[in-house]
């Protein structure tokens, strides 16, 4: 029997391949790796393409990752693929987004006017078992 | 006959309320199942992730990235996960009331404190609270996306870099079972190392292109896949507490209902009782 290496493929969402192959090809950042057992420890980022994991007895099987991260062990390969689409001005825009999100809520004194809500039906509920108790006592239950 | 006109009109609108929150139930029931469903699926990815942090904090680089190392602690930061919606419980305000009492001890420690709030309810609450809110996400239905959080992660993130914040901590509630919920807060930066690896020996990755880049890319996605985590357990805990809030709602609506049948008919036996008595009255008087 052939050496293998343990390859793990997961993604944010659910693990989606794991299993012994005698190599395993990936598109890195800086061109085509094709990972041997035994391989030296590699922390590497993923290009979007096609990682490819050849198992025993000749078959092939190959996944599409829109990016990630692929870690080398000796006798380990772990491919962390990204379910998101993300770029660095892609994060940016993300990231002024929320922001703006929190400066708009500050602007626009939502709290004041959710407490006030808050408080009206509170008042409403409070009137409610009070108008429940009178009924009870009225009619002589418990 | 008119008797106990409000106390019907009464029982009606409770009955409503029980329809309600009778749907309700079922339907947190149903969405709980998915939502750990999620749970699980995403635990492959946080568990690998996690290895490989591991491995890397017993690698001996030559580059120490900042996301490691321990410094002098004068403003720490929160990132808080609740839910959008209200009728869980209370859910949300045992995770709030845990958070504020570690702000307290805090803010006497003379350490400030910045805030990234994940949901409506964190939202409200904090505006209310008055805190530094760097960074706001909500809105993310009960299938939340990784997408949606990269935004509020990179906030602090930045804050982190920038050396606004010196401790990054994730506010979520974890999910224990159904009928237990438990608020924890984690800290995420810097990372701590964990012990357990045999890995000893004095070694490092090859790493390409530059160990700078590639960690990174990698821690960053590990704090990302850390509160997409949280996100999707706190979904889980938010049904889960839904569900149990709204069996108990149903429940007491049916004691009310309870109670009011009995009124009512007390009531309208008093009134039969004594309209025979005025019958017989008014016949013997004949």
């Amino acid at each position: 029997m052939a050496i293998t290496v343990h390859v793990d493929i997961v993604s944010a969402r659910e693990a989606v391949f794991s299993g012994p192959a005698e190599m395993v090809i990936a598109s890195v950042v800086l061109g085509e790796i094709g990972i041997l057992p035994r391989h030296t420890p590699l922390l590497t980022q993923l290009r979007p393409g096609e990682v490819r994991v050849k198992l025993a007895e000749g078959q092939e099987e190959s996944f599409y990752v829109s990016g990630g991260i692929l870690e080398v062990q000796p006798h380990v390969v772990t491919v962390l693929a990204d379910t998101a689409m993300r770029a660095r001005d892609l994060d940016e825009a993300k990231a002024l987004a929320a922001k703006g999100r929190a400066e708009q809520m500050l602007r626009d004194k939502i709290s004041a006017l959710e407490y006030a809500q808050a408080v009206a039906e509170l008042a409403e509920a409070v009137a409610q078992l009070q108008t429940i108790n009178k009924l009870r006592q009225k009619s002589g239950v418990r | 006959m008119a008797v106990g006109k409000e106390i019907r009109v009464k029982i009606k609108s409770v009955q409503n309320t029980q329809k309600i929150t009778r749907a309700m139930e079922m339907v947190a029931a149903s969405k709980m199942r998915k939502a750990q469903e999620r749970m699980a699926a995403s635990r492959p990815y946080a568990q690998k992730m996690r290895n490989v942090i591991g491995h890397l904090a017993n690698a001996h680089p030559e580059y120490k990235h900042p996301y490691l190392v321990e410094r002098p602690v004068k403003r720490v930061g929160y990132i808080i996960i609740s839910s959008d919606r209200g009728l869980c419980g209370g859910l949300n305000s045992n995770l709030f009331r845990r958070l504020v009492a570690e702000m307290r001890q805090n803010r006497n420690d003379g350490i400030q404190i910045s805030l990234c709030t994940i949901g409506n309810k964190a939202a409200g609450f904090f505006a209310r609270m008055g805190g530094e809110v760097l960074g706001q996400a909500h809105h993310l239905g009960d299938a939340p996306k990784l997408e949606d959080l990269i935004g509020v992660v990179k906030v602090m993130l930045d804050a982190y870099d920038e050396g606004k914040i010196d401790r990054l901590y994730l506010v979520y509630n974890e999910f224990v079972n159904t009928m237990t919920q438990k608020p924890t807060i984690q800290q995420m930066l810097p990372i701590q190392a964990s012990d357990d690896q045999q890995l000893k020996h004095h070694w490092d990755y090859l790493y390409e292109p530059e160990a700078k880049d590639v960690m990174t890319a990698l821690l960053t996605r590990f704090i990302e896949s850390q509160v997409y985590q949280g996100v999707v357990e706190n979904a889980a805990c938010e049904q889960a507490a839904r569900m149990v809030a709204m069996k108990a709602a149903s429940d007491n609506a049916g004691n009310l209902i309870g109670d009011l049948k009995l009124m009512y008919n007390k009531a309208r036996q008093a009134a039969i009782t004594q309209e025979i008595a005025e019958i017989v009255g008014g016949a013997s008087a004949l």
